[in-house]
């Protein structure tokens, strides 16, 4: 990866860091009997960078969903801070779900507002793609590239429009493991230039605490743990401080 | 030291050129494999009939039927007839492609579509429509609308078929990142659906073209005062075997020829598709 070749033309279209906050109100999801997810209350300032975990089937991708309104809440209410539009709120998923018939310049396009016409459409594709450092790639087609260069091409087309809340659901869950610590570098540094909010579902309790400001714990419908990381960037892997934390982490999801 | 020097140079560059060789002896015999063995069935019957093991009222030589069909060339019959055979093809194809294109997505998209159609199609579907002929011809007679009516109902449902299955099994990852990113209804028909059917598409097209030969020379062999099927029925009251003969020829040539021109189209439109990629740059 190139060490971001141009982000001044990237940063150029988008607007002054703004992120934006979100509010669960006793926000519960049932399906039939079975409830998911029960009274949530949490509160997620604009430009927070917060990582859900739990067991899988705990109900995180399902809070993910209903903050990207693909799923409507059974009970309570979800608030936002600010429009919340296709535009302001991107989800990148755990696949790629690149378009293969399109080339890699037009998957990133997908993500820009349909208000953004003609040369300017393929500029400030390009600038994105430079950020994820695959410029060179713009005119191959989707089934060429590697795993992790697929998710880079979806992280841009997430951050085409600007969003200023990305939902990111275990969208590293599929790469190799020293793709996914590259690709987590490239996500922070990212999300330091343009500071928009952040919520990665994932179930690599390491990787939340090397990306996270704060690390929620859902078990069994509810959050288990509500814990703040205050470790300054960039956090070197294997420090005692993270292991701590992670240790603390994994006890209460498997202990007593 | 000197002589490893000399050497390497010279015995990659006799390397290349003999790779080279090789690579374009095999392109060569790649592109010829499939004509090989019609050319040797056409030289095996030339010479069965030159020594006169094959009666010429049963099956005249090839040079003969090449001679009847320069004959049929120069007086135009041969090509009024083709044009006219072509013609009722593509119309045929174009009204029952169009309409099972346009049924397949609509059933593919709206449940309520193929709720109230979907049965009736699959009733129509294993009628043989050959079956229909003699009904055809007391309603439309000889004319032009009966081969039209009969060919679009052949191609009709392998398009139509093949449609829905296209639009049903579009991935629906893709469909709710289009929704998801804001793509609207047609929009997202454009590019994710149609595109993603596409392939399906195709096989139905290259089902259609092979239907669509057969209906029209049973259906011209019939009832008709035109075309390549009326040609060879002529041919055969006057026991003009070599005519006949012909015929049989021009209808294997014209196959081949619409399953050149599909593929040419699927290479075209399917280029982002690995199985359509040469290997070289995948």
């Amino acid at each position: 990866m190139t060490a971001a070749p141009s982000p001044a033309s990237f940063t150029a279209f988008v607007d002054a860091a703004r992120g934006l906050g979100v509010r669960f109100e006793r926000l519960g999801r049932h399906f039939g009997t079975k409830r998911v997810l029960e009274n949530i209350d949490l509160s997620i300032p604009a430009g927070q960078f917060v990582a859900i975990v739990g067991k899988s089937g705990c109900g995180k991708s399902t809070l993910l969903r209903l903050v990207a309104g693909l799923d409507q809440p059974s009970s309570g209410r979800l608030l936002f801070d600010g429009a919340h539009d296709g535009e302001a709120l991107r989800i990148m998923f755990q696949e790629p779900r690149l378009l293969p018939w399109e080339r890699v310049l037009a998957n990133v396009e997908v993500g820009l507002p349909a208000t953004v016409k003609g040369e300017e459409r393929h500029e400030r594709a390009r600038a994105i793609l430079a950020e994820v450092g695959l410029a060179d790639r713009a005119d191959e087609w989707p089934s060429v590239l590697s795993g992790g260069q697929k998710q880079r091409v979806a992280l841009a087309r997430a951050l085409a429009s600007g969003p200023r809340l990305l939902a990111l659901d275990e969208p590293l869950g599929a790469l190799d493991a020293l793709t996914r610590i590259e690709m987590q570098g490239l996500v922070e540094r990212i999300w330091l230039e343009q500071r928009f909010t952040a919520i990665l579902v994932t179930h690599d309790v390491s990787e939340a605490l090397a990306l996270a400001d704060r690390v929620l714990l859902i078990d069994g419908g509810r959050v288990a743990l509500d814990l703040d990381v205050e470790l300054p960037r960039p956090r070197p892997r294997g420090s005692a401080e993270l292991a701590r934390l992670e240790g603390r982490i994994l006890q209460q999801l498997f202990g007593s | 030291m000197s002589l490893a020097e000399l050497d390497a140079p010279v015995a990659t560059s006799g390397k290349k050129a003999d790779a080279r060789g090789r690579l374009d002896l095999s392109s060569v015999e790649a592109r010829i494999a499939g004509w090989v063995l019609p050319v040797l069935l056409v030289a095996a019957w030339e010479y069965l009939s030159r020594i006169g093991y094959i009666a010429p009222n049963v099956l005249p030589a090839p040079s003969a039927v090449a001679r009847a069909g320069w004959q049929a060339l120069k007086s135009g019959e041969l090509a009024h007839n083709m044009g006219v055979s072509t013609l009722r093809a593509l119309a045929g194809l174009v009204v029952g492609g169009g309409i099972g294109l346009a049924l397949g997505i609509a059933n593919g998209l709206s449940e309520l579509s193929r709720r109230y159609t979907d049965t009736t199609l699959q009733m129509i579907r294993n009628v043989p429509h050959l079956a229909l002929i003699p009904l055809v011809i007391l309603w439309f007679g000889i004319e032009e609308e009966a081969k039209l009516f009969l060919v679009a109902l052949g191609v009709f449902f392998p398009i139509y078929i093949n449609t829905l299955h296209g639009v049903r099994t579009v991935d629906p990852q893709l469909i709710e990142m289009g929704r998801v990113y804001g793509m609207s209804p047609f929009t997202l028909f454009r590019r994710v659906i149609l595109p993603g059917a596409l392939p399906s598409i195709f096989v139905g097209l290259r089902f259609a073209l092979g239907i669509m030969w057969l209906t029209l020379i049973v259906a011209e062999t019939i009832a008709a005062s035109s075309g390549l099927g009326y040609m060879a029925m002529q041919a055969r009251e006057f026991l003009l075997v070599d005519i006949v003969v012909l015929a049989i020829l021009i209808y294997a040539l014209l196959g081949k020829l619409a399953d050149v021109l599909t593929r040419w189209l699927e290479r075209t439109c399917l280029q982002w598709h690995p199985a359509f990629q040469t290997p070289a740059h995948g």
